[in-house]
């Protein structure tokens, strides 16, 4: 087959070239793909041969193909994970805090992104989305650090104002139930402005004249919200929700390392600073590598449940 | 992209008096929400501005007493510090270039709907973005390749994210087809018409990845803790973490009883700022890109 253009639908569309025609004119790309290939291949894919360690003996020198098989036909460390008190008290503090940050985290930028959307004034709505996005690119360290100022149980501004006010002092980061509403506000203030931007973006795209008719009908403020605004961000939030339920038994680090302390360890130990604690510091590898391994195929499976689910609905879905 | 500004959805409409009165509360409510977003920042800001005798007396709320700039010059003058400062500056800038260019190298092969084993390469790419091996795995084999304790290591495992390569990749098929034809029926091979069709006409989209990209690395603190051990090779993240630690265990110890912020006090909140400011500085400037951004990665993602 020789190199040659056809007319199909109006658009010229190149056909198939011969295979020495096609390299040469498009062999560059592969050219481009080369280098990120050869970082998935070697720092996403490579890493997956290691989770054969987590049906392996321990050993903290060989890589685990080197090693003999675990007991229990390989799955000694998962039934080990399941008896080990520090494991289940972790795995139990990951789904309370994913859980809470999904109740309230969740409806927080919905909400918000309604409030700015009544925004009549343009400039100050400007002004208001761009500190509202600000604490998005703070580090959790950072926030760590103005949460203990803040906070702190006897001179933190918050706290100061609740004496004058005539209230108790709150330990807010250092009583474990304290501790885990702070945590799931620290969340809300970091991100809830920011994910509004994917809400503001899918209201532009509802047609004024809905407005325009609910108006004519009668329909005041919350009518119309209601009516339309919310149904016009059905699909969006079953998306993120979808994304969302994807991760509840994912969890994060830097957010409960850095917030965390030794008197609140009974709630803020998750998943990650399981693995942290045991794997890297305690070089019991094989535990912790079937720890991961079975956060990630429980994240997998709740995916495509949750995305599954959605397309019943009549929903787009993730893919 | 162009329904992005359009915003003005209750414009032309007749309002009523309740309506107006509405309007007054929800800015009342934006006000409350901006100081909630701007407080912890501007009692940290004053806090590191002031004098320890006013931070006794708990009399620091949001504006600075006792001005002075101590806390700013003994963090400048410790070496620990600005090694720190400077050593994530320059990696910021190393890993944004590499992570760019990364990026772009990824995403433009894959719009090409005749490059040959597209959808393996598609599918390839995403199953990482859904499935990972684990932090263990991750660990081992670094430790396996003589990465760790390295700066490469804070460098390269993290220099390509599937999230903003999609968001890169979407962007570049909103670039009309025709252009590229066109390009070809010139005689532009797939480089040329990457670097003087889609690249300048996706200066947007790359300045808000950019940023993700630099903000990530200069926030970014775990790869540190887990990978590196050489002080020298501390993110300033780390350091601060360290910083914060360490006299929050006395602050915690001393719950009940008087607590002396001392100058170490204003030191840690001085340190906050250094850790902070920088984004403050870069952030507003490319704010009215990364909303397109977003969106972008949102809806085609």
């Amino acid at each position: 087959m020789k190199k040659e253009m056809v007319v199909n639908d109006g658009r010229i569309v190149a056909k198939r070239l011969s295979w020495s025609n096609y390299m040469k004119r498009y062999g560059t790309l592969y050219l481009l793909l080369l280098l990120p290939l050869v970082f998935f291949v070697v720092f996403r894919y490579m890493p997956m041969a290691y989770i054969l360690g987590a049906f392996k003996k321990n050993n903290i020198i060989k890589p685990p193909w080197e090693v003999a098989w675990a007991k229990n036909n390989g799955f000694e460390w998962f039934i080990k994970a399941f008896k080990n008190r520090d494991f289940l008290f972790s795995l139990r503090n990951t789904l309370t805090l994913n859980l809470l940050d999904l109740v309230v985290g969740f409806p927080a930028p919905i909400i918000l992104a309604l409030l700015l959307n009544e925004l009549s004034f343009n400039g100050f709505k400007r002004v208001t989305q761009t500190i509202v996005y600000l604490p998005h690119f703070l580090s959790w360290i950072i926030i760590s650090g103005l949460a203990l100022r803040l906070l702190a149980p006897n001179d933190g501004l918050v706290n100061i104002l609740l004496h004058k006010a005539g209230f108790e002092a709150i330990p807010f980061l250092n009583k474990p139930n304290w501790w885990v509403g702070t945590y799931v506000a620290l969340g809300v203030w970091k991100e809830a402005g920011w994910n509004t931007i994917i809400y503001l973006a899918a209201l532009t795209g509802i047609s004024p004249e809905l407005y325009e008719a609910a108006s004519v009908d009668g329909a005041g403020r919350f009518r119309k919200i209601w009516h339309v605004t919310l149904p016009g961000l059905r699909s969006t939030i079953i998306t993120l929700l979808i994304m969302n339920l994807g991760r509840i038994l994912g969890s994060e680090f830097d957010r409960p390392y850095a917030l965390s302390n030794k008197l609140v360890t009974s709630v803020s130990n998750v998943i990650s600073i399981f693995v942290y604690q045991n794997g890297i510091k305690g070089s019991q590898f094989s535990l912790t590598t079937a720890v991961g391994l079975f956060q990630s195929v429980i994240g997998v499976i709740f995916l495509l449940g949750a995305n599954t689910l959605a397309k019943k609905f009549g929903e787009r879905g993730v893919w | 992209m162009q329904k992005t500004k359009n915003t003005k959805l209750h414009d032309g409409m007749i309002k009523s008096r309740s309506t107006k009165i509405g309007d007054w509360i929800i800015v009342g409510i934006c006000c409350v929400l901006i100081f909630i977003c701007l407080v912890p920042l501007l009692n940290v800001l004053a806090r590191s501005l002031s004098s320890t005798e006013y931070l006794i007396r708990n009399e620091v709320l949001l504006w600075p007493k006792g001005f002075n700039l101590d806390a700013y010059t003994t963090v400048l003058g410790d070496q620990k510090y600005t090694h720190s400062l400077v050593f994530t500056a320059g990696l910021t800038v190393v890993c944004t270039v590499i992570s760019m260019a990364m990026t772009v190298m990824c995403a433009y092969p894959l719009i090409y709907d005749n490059l040959r084993g597209r959808n393996f390469f598609n599918g390839f790419v995403l199953f990482t973005m859904y499935f990972s091996a684990g932090t263990i795995p991750h660990y081992l084999l670094l430790k396996n390749l003589g990465m760790l304790n390295t700066v490469w290591v804070l460098i390269i495992p993290s220099c390509l994210s599937v999230y903003n390569m999609i968001i890169m990749r979407s962007f570049f098929y909103g670039v009309p087809d025709s252009l590229r034809e066109a390009a070809e029926i010139d005689g532009a091979g797939p480089i040329r018409t990457l670097v003087q069709i889609y690249l300048p006409l996706s200066t947007s989209v790359m300045a808000t990845l950019a940023l993700f990209y630099a903000v990530g690395r200069w926030n970014g603190f775990s790869d540190a803790l887990l990978y590196v051990k050489d002080t020298d090779l501390y993110p300033i993240q780390l350091l601060l973490y360290n910083i914060l630690q360490n006299t929050n265990s006395i602050e915690i110890g001393t719950q009940e009883g008087f607590f002396d912020p001392g100058v170490g006090e204003t030191m840690k909140m001085a340190t906050v700022m250094f850790a902070t400011v920088p984004i403050l500085i870069v952030y507003p400037w490319l704010q009215r890109y990364f909303v397109t951004g977003v969106t972008i990665g949102a809806v085609k993602g």
